[in-house]
């Protein structure tokens, strides 16, 4: 067994790859020995991993229904056996309502970084390769929507398009993308006039296929690594504005719209607005934790000392 | 003893001064109309009718369309736009459909109350802040090296509201330490003039020590809060400043001098790390001024941030973009002023 795991090790670890897969799994063992290396950013990791697995297995994991409460027998009632966090104004189970909560917060963070990440992607990479008057303008664009109040920009957004958690997801992705669309193009700009673009012009290679095949795969490890570092920002940016009342509407179980919910007894039961304000916390906690292990483990030249 | 080479040079480096400010200028210029454009696209060209927001959906067909004619709404969009930039060069951005007051009125009147707040967190985050990320960069691996990390993650995981009103629960409810929600009590709201709208500045000045009293009672939590915020971020990009500066081989001379270490750390290193650290600490307070609308809902702080909610709440646009002009200036105005302080303080970058 150890003696398989030994040469199984070598195989990864081994100076002279034979193949090309044999070289990108010793490259992703070698990352992933840096990451898991980092305790705090396995943490991060298991954190996200839990979220996930909760969200999918809601419907399986909540005692009760996230929605419907008993509005006669368990309003407001401290956190018991029967409620672990208690219950809300309208008599429904808090800690139910926060495992459903889960899935709006993934669906945020994952259509935020699934609108944001390519279109920062394709603006960097476009304007690092074209250069010139192309790179000018585009990175003017980029510099304006930088300069900009990211939550105040969402906010204005967000009261023109009326209030709903698809327009919030819009809102964020809006204001979040500059940041990619300048790592992007710091990449483009290092590997421009690298032997290999040149190699690949000379076999009669389009613009197009040089950025979308040949420049764009390079941008992406350190633009993962920044969209989890921006997840954080991301939630408490979608935090915020359900907490304002323009995220996700009632009865939907998001996490900020229930810290607001809970406002008006926070002296009195203060479980109510406590427990989803904790969720967000942990959340944001394990993404913190996890981009910051994945830009030591991916990018070892980048981080903090 | 100045020969023509050097007058040469003067000239040289006092043109090419001229030409990055004029840069400068054009960056300024153009970023402010990106910002209008933005706003200007949100408030008319997005499906919301700021005449249906005015006169209501009851309104006769021929008050609707005098409204919209008085509004301009019946120009062609490139006018309707150079009216828009022509009023917020003038600071005019109508009316507030709430207040009924001139939208720049209202933010004069509330804007004190917001810098306020922000200045005084920005003042704890970075008297706090930077001495902190010092040690930690000192005492690497220490266990104030770790409070500080801990510090700064959660200071960047949590949401500001949540822990405002827990805030609020324990040292208001529970506790009795800090005044309530508010920027003074009841008792006081007519008895004290404000002269600057700065409340404590106001207090000091009229000699008005009981209201000084109240008014301190009142902002120290969500001037806390807000220290707390810029006090996570301040102290991390210290301490990672100062871990590059202290790699630096002039600290070896430094110390192979024999000076001592207090002195190598915080008049040598940090004087160094000062330069990145105004940008860092003018950043942050940027930041303050855009996380007050978060924080001032759950104080009720009448600044800016409460009053774009509030218009937000009541579809009154116009307020609403004014705020969003006004807290985008100051933050362009923040970024480009924290630029141009990085290359007055360090020569380096001084007319290349």
């Amino acid at each position: 067994m150890t003696a398989s795991a030994d040469t199984m090790r070598g195989w990864l670890l081994s100076e002279q790859p034979a193949s090309r897969m044999q070289a990108r799994l010793g490259r992703a063992y070698a990352s992933w020995q840096r990451f898991s290396a980092n305790r705090l950013a396995v943490l991060g990791l298991a954190i996200i991993l839990l979220l996930v697995f909760i969200a999918i297995f809601a419907d399986q994991l909540a005692p009760h229904s996230p929605v419907v409460g008993d509005l006669q027998g368990s309003r407001l009632l401290p956190p018991s056996t029967e409620h672990w966090f208690g219950t809300d104004d309208l008599g429904r189970d808090i800690l139910s309502r926060i495992i459903f909560g889960s899935r709006l917060t993934l669906f945020v963070v994952v259509l935020v970084a699934i609108i944001a990440a390519p279109v920062g992607l394709l603006i960097g990479t476009v304007a690092g390769y074209a250069g010139g008057w192309t790179d000018a303008i585009l990175m003017r664009i980029t510099d304006i929507f930088l300069a900009f109040p990211k939550l105040i920009l969402a906010l204005a957004f967000v009261a023109a398009l009326g209030p709903g958690i698809e327009n919030a997801v819009l809102a964020i992705a809006i204001t979040s993308w500059p940041p990619y669309a300048r790592i992007a193009r710091a990449e483009t700009l290092t590997v421009r006039n690298s032997d290999y673009i040149a190699a690949v012009k000379l076999m009669g290679a389009s613009p197009l296929r040089i950025v979308v095949r040949h420049i764009m795969p390079l941008c992406i490890s350190s633009l993962i690594v920044r969209v989890t570092l921006d997840m954080a920002g991301i939630i408490l940016t979608a935090a915020g504005l359900g907490f304002l009342g323009l995220g996700a509407q009632p009865p939907l179980p998001e996490w900020g719209a229930m810290i607001a919910s809970g406002r008006r007894f926070i002296l009195d039961q203060w479980w109510v607005a406590a427990a989803p304000g904790g969720a967000i916390l942990i959340v944001s906690l394990g993404f913190n934790l996890l981009g910051d292990g994945l830009r030591d483990a991916l990018d070892p030249r980048g981080g903090e000392q | 003893m100045i020969d023509s080479g050097a007058i040469r040079k003067k000239s040289a480096s006092a043109s090419a001064l001229a030409l990055g400010f004029a840069r400068f200028l054009f960056i300024v210029a153009i970023t402010y109309l990106g910002l209008l454009a933005v706003t200007f696209f949100i408030g008319r060209v997005i499906p919301i009718d700021p005449v249906l927001a005015i006169v209501g959906d009851r309104a006769p067909a021929s008050v609707v369309a005098q409204t919209r004619e008085e509004l301009g709404l019946n120009l062609p969009y490139y006018q309707q736009f150079l009216l828009y930039v022509k009023g917020a060069l003038h600071g005019d951005f109508g009316r507030s459909v709430l207040t009924t007051n001139p939208v720049m009125t209202d933010i004069r009147r509330v804007f004190p109350a917001t810098v306020e707040l922000a200045t005084l967190g920005t003042l704890i985050g970075a008297l706090v802040g930077v001495p902190l990320g010092v040690l930690a960069a000192v005492k690497r691996g220490s266990l104030v090296d770790q409070i500080v990390r801990i510090v700064g993650l959660i200071g960047y995981s949590v949401p500001i509201f949540w822990l405002g009103l827990l805030a609020l629960l324990v040292f208001y409810a529970k506790l009795r330490w800090t005044a309530g929600p508010g920027r003074m009590d009841v008792v006081f709201e007519y008895t004290f003039t404000p002269i600057t709208g700065f409340y404590l500045l106001d207090a000091v000045l009229q000699r008005e020590w009981p209201a000084f009293r109240d008014i301190f009672a009142h902002i120290a939590l969500p001037a806390s809060l807000l220290g707390y915020f810029s006090l996570a971020y301040i102290s991390r990009m210290t301490r990672s400043f100062m871990l590059n500066e202290l790699a630096q081989e002039y600290i070896v001379a430094a110390r192979a001098k024999g000076l001592s270490e207090t002195r190598i750390i915080w008049r040598h290193a940090l004087r160094n790390a000062a330069v990145p650290l105004v940008t860092v600490i003018a950043l942050s307070y940027a930041g303050l001024l855009e996380g007050s609308v978060l924080t001032e809902t759950v104080f009720a702080w009448p600044g800016l941030g409460l009053y774009i909610t509030n218009s937000l709440q009541n579809a009154d646009m116009n307020a609403v973009l004014g705020g969003t002009i006004i807290i985008g200036s100051v933050f362009i105005g923040i970024n480009l002023l924290s630029d141009l302080l990085y290359n007055t303080l360090d020569p380096r970058t001084r007319a290349r």
